[in-house]
């Protein structure tokens, strides 16, 4: 019989990162071996590869983990997990921490969060992307520097039909604001 | 043979020639492809950033609304195509998690059972449904004297293991052997374009994108082709700021899938939006395939 590590032995940090990922109880079997790292496209931008965040999941340094940029220069390539010997949902682990250290506040000024804020907001008013408004506003508010390099690339994409400047709303939109609320009112998933 | 289709949000304006040619492709080979009707944006990754339950809850929607008459839903953008078969497999396997999202769903009147919907990308169909006979046998312009680089990106062939070979894909290779192209074997063809990090770390995306333009250069590419709106905007459409970031010299066209397929179709270029690229294909589209058509001819 394979025994099942005791859960005495996870530190709180480890089940709050288990709990907030599925399939996240495989951190447990983290080897070490670092594949994730070594696979990894943002590795070398990160201040923590994920197999030193899994140590430090072990380790309990929570505050450590959610200050790192680890999870925000992870691209969702999903690399890591297809090649991680232990089976690891690795790039689940990612969400989860950067859904946790939005949740405390943690990443509230970074570019990543702010992207995604500014993304669903636009799916919120009108249930479709709006690739125009989600640049402008981004870019407006979070990133003026980078405001005018970009301005050439726009012009292209409009001259080619592109980049519609009106966003499209579908019919039913009360409908997904009333499923978004109800899911934001239900919370976590497990 | 009848699909719904689901084409996302890049589909109606940044990678409108997607859209245009994956309707005219199928629709020439008999495929017919309708609309989910009133579908939503599937979130790409960033609803999964902040809110587990309200990223499956918004992809849901979509499966809830494929009329009954469908069993089978397409998509042909990497990153919906994703969502759209994770969500289905975590309600699948989580009791609780269904009964959360079906929650959410139900203060919209909806509900979706897993299982119900097959989703599938658009690579899927055309390499086994549609398939090598069909392909070969339609085929009305080979595309013989043109190297394409299949480009497949991370979320078609990752993590959904059984599409392809997860490092190594080929049925993109493959698929344009019947077409009579070169296919350039290079080796960075599943690796990541980047994805959003062109709008958070520019650094970290130029590189990735860098890496994968200067293979492709290596390898003697005439063209790139891609399965995902984002590698095909991030390749494209900054290839300049890339060029000029490392003093580079790329000029690498970047097409779909479809636009090159609806080419060995015979199709009207105008109907495969060749011609909404920023770096323009059709100079050595034209200058390779006419010069393998004298050759023919010769």
């Amino acid at each position: 019989m394979i025994a099942e590590p005791s859960n005495s032995h996870r530190s709180a940090f480890m089940a709050e990162v288990i709990e907030s990922a599925p399939g996240g109880e495989r951190i447990v079997h983290c080897l070490q071996c670092g594949s994730c790292g070594g696979s990894c496209p943002s590795g070398a931008d990160m201040d923590y590869t994920p197999r030193t965040v899994f140590a430090m999941i072990a380790a309990d340094q929570r505050d450590r983990v959610l200050r790192s940029n680890t999870m925000w220069c992870c691209v969702s390539c999903y690399f890591c997990t297809t090649r991680c010997p232990q089976n690891i949902p690795i790039t689940e682990v990612m969400y989860a921490l950067k859904r946790i250290s939005i949740a405390e506040g943690i990443a509230k000024e970074g570019d990543g969060p702010a992207l995604a804020r500014t993304f669903t907001g636009m799916v919120e008013k009108y249930g479709r992307s709006f690739e125009f408004g989600l640049a402008s506003t981004y870019y407006f508010f979070h990133k003026p520097g980078s405001m005018f390099k970009m301005g050439p690339m726009g012009l292209s994409m409009l001259s080619r039909g592109r980049l519609s400047l009106i966003p499209k709303r579908i019919r039913q939109i009360d409908q997904l604001q009333s499923i978004i609320k109800k899911a934001k009112e239900l919370g976590g998933t497990s | 043979m009848k699909y719904a289709y689901y084409p996302g949000c890049s589909l109606e304006s940044g990678s409108a020639a997607y859209d245009v040619s994956v309707r005219s492709v199928m629709e020439s080979l008999g495929f017919q492809l309708d609309e989910v009707d009133d579908w939503n944006c599937c979130g790409a990754t960033e609803y999964f950033t902040q809110h587990e339950l309200v990223a499956l809850s918004v992809i849901a929607r979509n499966l809830a609304l494929v009329d009954k008459q469908y069993e089978q839903l397409v998509a042909p953008c990497a990153a919906c195509f994703l969502n759209l078969k994770k969500t289905d497999k975590l309600m699948a396997e989580d009791r609780s998690l269904r009964d959360h999202v079906n929650e959410a769903l139900g203060a919209g009147g909806l509900s979706y059972k897993p299982g119900t919907v097959r989703v599938r990308h658009l690579l899927e169909v055309l390499y086994s449904d549609v398939g090598e006979t069909a392909l070969r046998q339609r085929t009305k312009r080979s595309l013989a004297g043109l190297r394409i680089a299949p480009y497949y990106g991370c979320q078609v062939v990752r993590p959904l293991n059984g599409l392809d070979n997860t490092e190594y894909p080929m049925k993109m290779d493959e698929l344009f052997t019947w077409l009579g192209a070169e296919v350039v074997d290079y080796p960075v063809k599943a690796h990541c374009c980047g994805g959003h990090m062109t709008q958070i770390s520019e650094s970290q995306a130029f590189e990735l994108i860098r890496r994968l333009l200067q293979s492709a250069q290596d390898y003697k590419a005439d063209v790139i082709v891609c399965i995902c709106p984002m590698c095909q905007l991030n390749l494209d459409a900054y290839q300049s700021r890339v060029n000029s970031e490392f003093n580079q010299n790329f000029r690498l066209p970047v097409l779909f899938l479809t636009q090159l397929v609806g080419i060995a179709l015979g199709l009207d270029w105008k109907k495969l939006g060749i011609g909404k690229e920023i770096v323009s294909a059709e100079p050595i589209l034209r200058e390779k395939l006419e010069q393998a058509s004298a050759a023919t001819a010769g």
